[in-house]
């Protein structure tokens, strides 16, 4: 169905305006500026500069694949592992993309449309956009995660030259405090996100198989931890279904 | 040379592109699939175990300075920050803060 041709522009600002509201009021607001304080800090420690650091956030917006080039630059680390080591590390990144796409795209969306939201992706845009995109009209959801996906984003590179600047100051707990808050954030609201059976046992799942493939020293552990655990939850609600059907005649 | 490309260039090159590559074919591929078909559940389920995987391998095996934090203090803080989470009516804020209290105070108590 095409899009309905009496749709104001206003309708679309006001998508890009619930994703700016949405991402200030979401705990990934808070979370983020203490996550980037401790980047910007990190960069401070290791000689780079605050703009660089501040472009690192903009640009690879992937807390894991930052960390992993700013330690990874130092001399004697070659620079072919360390890329390698940024792309394993951001392998997630792919799944999130694919599974995001069908949900804010309509017919009339262009390729170049969904570039800039696709850019803003990472756990925490992706995990309050499937949240919240389902609820709005569709004209509106792309619009929406770049209101969520620059806020955050935005917060994330300011608050990295906040980091950097402040690092002097900064007690040497706040260092693990700050990295702490990637795990317990995501945990939390993944978990806020879980409605289905599906969606309940990949988290508990992921939970489980993730450390044993971890202590395995299984290469790639994270991809088939997300393979592995997200087919057996798929299969789970397959067979939950099939259920329900044969029940219900 | 007051302005070093150098730093920038691998920013780009080996800290940008390897990472951004994973959004592009993510576009790729998720665009001819349909919202409400069987892989993009099975894909869906597979994003969010990986979630999990990365939440257990930070509290495992975490980088830099929470590698100082006992790992049973790193353990109870995700433990009980869900359990906040819980008990406060699925408050994302009350599992944050919780979990953030219960690390920061765990390690300061259990420093030498």
């Amino acid at each position: 169905m095409a899009t309905p041709s009496s749709e104001p522009a206003a309708v679309t600002s006001g998508g890009f305006l619930l994703g700016c509201r949405t991402a200030l009021t979401s705990v990934f607001a808070f979370v983020i500026s203490f996550t980037y304080i401790g980047f910007g800090a990190l960069c401070h420690d290791y000689g780079l500069s605050m703009g660089w650091a501040m472009l690192s956030t903009a640009l690879q917006w992937a807390g894991p694949a930052q960390v992993i080039l700013v330690t990874g630059l130092a001399p004697g680390i070659s620079l072919i592992e360390t890329a390698v080591a940024v792309s394993l590390s951001s392998v997630r990144l792919f799944p999130i993309v694919v599974a995001l796409i069908p949900v804010v795209r309509h017919e009339s969306t262009r390729l170049w449309q969904l570039i800039v939201p696709v850019h803003f992706m990472a756990i925490s845009v992706w995990i309050e956009s499937m949240r919240m995109a389902p609820r709005l009209a569709r004209d509106q959801r792309i619009a929406f995660c770049n209101g969520v996906g620059l806020t955050l984003l935005s917060i994330g590179v300011i608050f990295t030259g906040v980091g950097y600047v402040i690092q002097a100051l900064l007690p040497a707990i706040f260092a693990a405090g700050a990295m702490f808050m990637t795990p317990i954030s995501f945990l939390v609201s993944a978990a806020r996100n879980a409605k289905l059976l599906l969606d309940k046992l990949a988290l508990g799942l992921g939970l489980a198989i993730g450390p044993a493939m971890a202590f395995a020293k299984v290469e790639f552990d994270l991809l088939w931890t997300g393979i592995i655990a997200g087919t057996i939850a798929y299969g789970a609600h397959r067979l939950q279904r099939s259920r329900g059907r044969s029940a219900a005649s | 040379m007051n302005f070093p490309m150098e730093p920038y260039l691998a920013l780009l090159l080996i800290g940008f592109l390897p990472s951004e590559v994973w959004r592009w074919l993510g576009l790729l591929f998720g665009r001819g699939l349909d919202e409400n078909s069987e892989i993009i559940l099975w894909v869906r389920a597979v994003a969010t175990a990986l979630v999990a995987a990365v939440v257990a391998r930070i509290v495992l095996f975490p980088p830099g300075a929470l590698a100082a934090v006992p790992v049973e203090v790193r353990l109870a803080a995700l433990g009980l920050g869900f359990l906040a989470f819980l008990v406060f009516r699925r408050s994302a804020f009350a599992g944050v803060i919780v979990g953030e209290a219960v690390l920061i105070g765990g390690a300061a108590a259990l420093a030498p």
